[in-house]
């Protein structure tokens, strides 16, 4: 070819193969894992064995730390079977989930944060149910509140993998102690201490929804919080589902109230300004001005722990803690907004459903609630292991028998709507526009 | 740090089979071509034999061969532009017909929503403001400069900071505007420069991402801000190539800078200019990234790749973002007749 | 394309030697003139990148809280977003070199393969006459505006499942593994930079003295060995110039990356590895400002080194003899 043939170009053409050359001689030996499988700390495994050498590949949208907590979590359970499971985390996850799926290079297993996801991969025939023992696992150690965000026309397709409670409010414990203020809880309490606040000169409420590409997500969960405090369970069921149209006046009813907060300048948004302003803070420096004392409370999920600036003490006597966001009418029961994972897999062969078995099992959860950052709603998860008090928190809650659970509604909701129209919905409504108007907006684009 | 080189190996390695593929695919080509040509030149050698031999006059006829040479010419890049591009284009307008799910016929449904649902025509629209202003500033200032710099010391250096942006991924240049663009609240410290210079001067800062159409606008200049490069290295490229007698002679004659400029640089890099325009027309049509790290498309500010996107990858309704992308398709028909216009010229020229 | 040359009145070299002088006088002047706008209009062009120069090399609290310029009042200096960037040991910030590799081991044959193909279709597309050819520049010129997005599926699908028509396999899947990778990559990234690389270099072959190729063609010449001989010379600095343009694009692609190499460290280039460092959530962003810069060497010295090149490149299209 005569490009290369130019002395220029040749001469890089040979330093590159002249670089291969020496590193390849620089190479030194790969160190080889120690097959441990018939030890003592292998015993547990035996159910999962006869797969050595196989491989599984996972695909989620966990990255960077917690992708390493993950790779330690598993790391066992690899020595022992022999399974290698190879996970890969992107930030694209869900756009490019979807198109791995249809270019026909789908990853064995994926964990789906939005069961409107899974949903839909279920319903083209990409996903494939879950084995015997994987379900048999599941129905064991999740209750069926979980179980049935994974089952689409009554097959199973995967149990949860982690958890998160998003009804808190995160507060100062040390601020609370210097004021005089306490922690409510009804929500009465909660708006007679925000006026408190108030007067004291501090704006109570400090929120963003700035999330780049996902920007407008953590209104959504005021509004379905707020879905769940003032109207019943099963109409937040309809909802979500559609049953009731999304410009229903009980959907305006609780945007309207998630208004007397988000949208009263009185309230919002301290450290960082008015009402507008909560459309352009990033959701992760929007609880930041608690430390500060520029802002009293930040509703945020169980998440928001690993968000404070370093060397911020997260604990109920410590520089910040969450509350449970209290329910209007106490006698309705404890509703709780949440999310988390679906371990859904797109291929049956026995190793991939021997680690969908071993993810819903107890060992496993306890193995990852050690290495800390986690909750999870299995049953089996022992609250010693769970070193975060935050997190401790969620796993009560989670377990506790009064908590009516309910996932994110945004998640549950087709795409196009959950992911799209209503976070954009969201930052219209913060931005100004009227709650008929932007409901409207939204009803119209649901999928037909 | 860890850093295994036997585990790179395989990636060199990898990389040379690269080069060696590239060399037997390219070298084999042009083999086979110097082997096909004296095939038939031996045989046209025999037909003017023939024809000599007949007494008939040695007539120019249409070399037979061409066509067959333009045929393994084209080979290598036909087929990968039919796998890679054609076929895609041909799909996505059939997909454009379909429901979201690709399931069933649907007719122009995606079409008619594209065209009555508001958030959409504003997608449109904001997209006509993009095409429309992107390379008609990138490219005056990028003139303005080369013209500027040409007299200028140090050019080098100048041009190579004007075109620094180029170089730098959308990871880096969504950072970079974000420490221009940030807003913090009044009486707070500033973080992005352009509130800072605000505040300094006695301002209220603003939230710029926020208002339309301010904000398209904003996020128009950090696209011209990375084509600007382009332009201004390419026009200055064609400046210097006006022939230096031509430019001396007309200072001679006395004439006015005004007058060099429109009567003997911009004739002279006329088809620089073309190519400048349409190139960053089509990344401006195509602009996806910008958008996507600025606003996400809220505030009114979204165009046509970043909601093709959107409506394809992340709502799961392929329909509706393909019709948006055979949208795209016709918008760069213009393009298309002003390229046929251009070639007849040529050709008659 | 024709360059116009005005037409020059007689009596043009009867100017005075007084207005000469002066005008030497004044030229100075205008380049004194002329180097400070220029030298400052690209100091102000590079205000936005030196905040971020300057910002990777500050703490992340303050990164997050003050401006870059409060630096130069209250400096405080740091390598440590380099560090995690560089040697950061979590599995996703380390391992830099590594993807280094990946990043140089996609570009060079990505960039090698159009420049190939299409200069050899650029070339065709000019000098040889074959029905149908203006059509054919005219559709290649077109499909410069189909989305990548839209490609990736259908490709990827191309790759996956091979190709059946008729219930027979005219190619099998290519069922690559970890490095093998690469190859699915350069695939993608010479189909999509195909259609602008024929366009450009297409603008210039065609303009290249067609008494020459005429001449060349009387000598007996095949297309073969005047594409060799003749054409390639004289456009290696368009080659060039398409080649920094390439190099550019695919070191700073993440899509085609993303999709065809997958994310792990047998395959992914630095910009997938960036686009994670900002971690689950996004919160990490301030080791982005330092990643940005890491990333930015390579391409940098790649334009600097060719900017020679490059500027005759584009020269060359535009000046006919």
């Amino acid at each position: 070819m005569a490009v290369s043939a130019r002395p220029r170009q040749a001469l890089a053409v040979a330093g590159v193969l002249g670089l291969a050359l020496g590193v390849a001689a620089c190479g030194t030996g790969d160190d080889k894992k120690s097959d441990k499988a018939g030890s003592a700390e292998c015993a547990g495994y035996s159910a999962y064995e006869g797969h050595d050498g196989k491989k599984v590949k996972i695909y989620s949208s966990i990255r960077d730390i917690e992708a390493d907590r993950l790779d330690q979590s598993w790391k066992q359970f690899e020595d022992c079977t022999g399974i290698d499971i190879d996970h890969e985390g992107s930030g694209e996850f869900e756009a490019q989930l979807g198109v791995q799926v249809d270019g026909g290079n789908a990853p064995d297993i994926a964990f789906i944060p939005q069961p409107g996801l899974l949903k839909r991969f279920a319903d083209s025939g990409k996903l494939k149910p879950a084995g015997a023992d994987t379900k048999a696992m599941a129905e064991q150690n999740y209750s069926a509140d979980w179980l049935k965000y994974s089952t689409v026309n009554g097959q199973f397709y995967g149990a949860p993998l982690g958890s998160n409670v998003k009804s808190f409010v995160w507060y100062s414990p040390k601020t609370f102690k210097e004021k005089g203020w306490t922690v409510p809880t009804t929500w009465d309490e909660l708006i007679k201490l925000s006026d408190q606040i108030a007067a004291s000169g501090t704006k109570p409420w400090c929120a963003g929804i700035e999330s780049q590409d996902a920007t407008g997500w953590p209104a959504t969960d005021w509004i379905e919080d707020l879905m769940l405090r003032t109207q019943t369970p099963e109409v937040y069921d309809q909802w979500t589902t559609h049953g009731i149209p999304f410009n229903d006046p009980k959907v305006a009813e609780a945007l309207d109230k998630a208004g007397t907060i988000l949208k009263n300048e009185k309230y919002v948004n301290g450290g960082f300004g008015g009402v507008k302003s909560i459309a352009t803070t990033s959701f992760q420096e929007a609880g930041t001005p608690i430390t500060t004392g520029k802002c009293g409370l930040h509703r945020q999920a169980s998440f928001y722990a690993n968000q404070w600036p370093k060397g911020t003490k997260v604990a109920e006597d410590g520089d910040v803690f969450a509350f449970y966001f209290p329910a209007i009418d106490p006698a309705k029961g404890k509703p709780v907004l949440g999310g988390g994972e679906f371990v859904a897999a797109f291929a049956d062969r026995p190793e991939v459903q021997a680690v969908q078995t071993y993810l819903a099992s107890g060992e496993y959860a306890n193995s990852r609630a050690k290495i800390g950052d986690w909750v999870s709603a299995n049953k089996k998860l022992d609250l010693a292991n769970v070193p975060n008090p935050v997190d401790k928190l969620s796993v009560q809650i989670l377990l506790d028998q009064k908590t009516v659970f309910r996932f994110d509604g945004s998640d549950l909701m087709p795409a196009a709507v959950g992911a799209g129209t209503f976070w954009k919905g969201m930052v219209d409504w913060i931005n100004g526009k009227d709650t008929a108007t932007v409901l409207q907006g939204i009803e119209s684009s649901w999928p037909k | 740090m860890e850093f295994d080189f036997a585990e790179e190996q395989p990636k060199l390695l990898m990389l040379m089979y690269g080069l060696i593929a590239f060399v037997a695919v390219v070298g084999g080509l042009l083999l086979l071509l110097d082997a096909v040509p004296s095939w038939f030149a031996r045989r046209r050698e025999a037909q003017l034999v023939a024809a000599s031999a007949n007494g008939a006059p040695p007539i120019r006829r249409p070399k037979r061969g061409e066509s067959g040479f333009a045929f393994f010419f084209m080979l290598p890049a036909v087929l990968l532009l039919l796998i890679g591009l054609v076929f895609p284009a041909i799909r996505t307008t059939l997909l454009s017909f379909m429901d979201g799910g690709s399931d069933n016929w649907v007719g122009l449904r995606n079409y008619t929503w594209m065209f009555s649902e508001d958030s959409i025509v504003r997608v449109l629209i904001n997209t006509l403001v993009w095409v429309l202003l992107v390379p008609l500033l990138a490219t005056t200032f990028g003139l303005l400069y080369a013209i500027m710099v040409d007299k200028a010391r140090f050019e080098s250096v100048a041009k190579s900071l004007i075109f620094m942006p180029m170089a730098i991924s959308f990871v880096g240049a969504a950072i970079i505007w974000k420490f221009v663009y940030a807003y913090r609240g009044e009486g707070q410290e500033q973080i992005g420069l352009l509130n800072q210079i605000v505040v300094s001067f006695g301002g209220e800062p603003k939230q710029w991402l926020l208002d339309s159409p301010l904000n398209t606008l904003l996020l128009i200049v950090i696209m011209v801000w990375i084509q600007a490069g382009f332009a201004m290295v390419v026009l200055s490229a064609a400046i210097k190539a006006i022939p230096a007698d031509i430019v001396e002679a007309a200072r001679l004659d006395g004439v006015t800078p005004w007058q060099m400029f429109w009567q003997i640089t911009m004739p002279s890099i006329r088809p620089a200019l073309i190519v400048v325009v349409v190139t960053i027309s089509i990344a401006t049509l195509k602009v996806f990234d910008i958008v996507r790290t600025g606003t996400n498309g809220n505030y009114d500010t979204s165009v046509i790749a970043n909601e093709m996107y959107n409506q394809s990858f992340r709502y799961g309704q392929n329909g509706q973002g393909s019709a948006l992308a055979v949208f795209l398709f016709v918008l760069v028909i213009p393009l298309v007749i002003y390229q046929i216009r251009n070639l007849r010229q040529q050709r008659e020229g | 394309m024709t360059t116009t040359t005005p037409a020059m009145p007689a009596g043009a070299q009867a100017t005075t030697k007084r207005s000469t002088a002066a005008g030497r006088v004044r030229t100075r002047l205008n380049s004194r003139t002329a180097t400070v706008v220029s030298i400052i209009v690209a100091l102000l062009w590079t205000v936005p990148t030196f905040g971020l120069l300057v910002s990777s090399f500050r703490p992340e609290d303050q990164i997050k809280t003050t401006g870059w310029w409060t630096f130069f009042s209250d400096p405080q200096f740091t390598v440590e977003n380099y560090q995690e960037v560089l040697f950061g040991t979590s599995s996703s910030s380390g391992q830099l070199a590594s993807y280094f590799i990946n990043s140089l081991a996609i570009t060079i044959p990505s960039v090698l393969f159009p420049l190939a193909f299409a200069s050899l279709a650029a070339y065709a597309l000019a000098w040889i006459n074959f029905r149908g050819r203006d059509w054919m520049y005219i559709a290649i010129f077109a499909l410069q505006i189909v989305p990548l997005q839209m490609a990736l599926v259908p490709l990827l699908k191309f790759f996956s499942t091979g190709v059946t028509l008729g219930g027979v396999t005219l190619m099998p899947a290519w069922d690559l593994v970890d490095e093998q990778k690469f190859a699915q990559v350069w695939f993608a990234h010479t189909c999509f930079a195909l259609p602008f690389a024929v366009f450009l270099l297409h603008n210039f072959i065609s303009q290249l003295p067609k008494d020459l190729m005429e001449a060349a063609r009387v000598d007996g010449a095949t297309h073969p060995k005047i594409f060799r001989t003749i054409v390639l010379p004289l456009i290696t600095p368009a080659l060039a110039a398409f080649g920094i343009f390439q190099f550019l694009w695919v070191w700073n692609d993440l899509l085609v990356a993303l999709i065809f190499a997958g994310g792990g460290n047998e395959t992914a280039p630095l910009t997938v590895r960036l686009a994670e460092m900002a971690g689950s959530r996004g919160n990490e962003w301030q080791r982005l400002t330092a990643g940005a810069f890491v990333s930015m060497v390579v391409p940098l010295i790649v334009f600097l080194s060719l900017q020679r090149y490059f500027v005759r490149g584009l020269l060359a299209g535009s000046v006919k003899g």
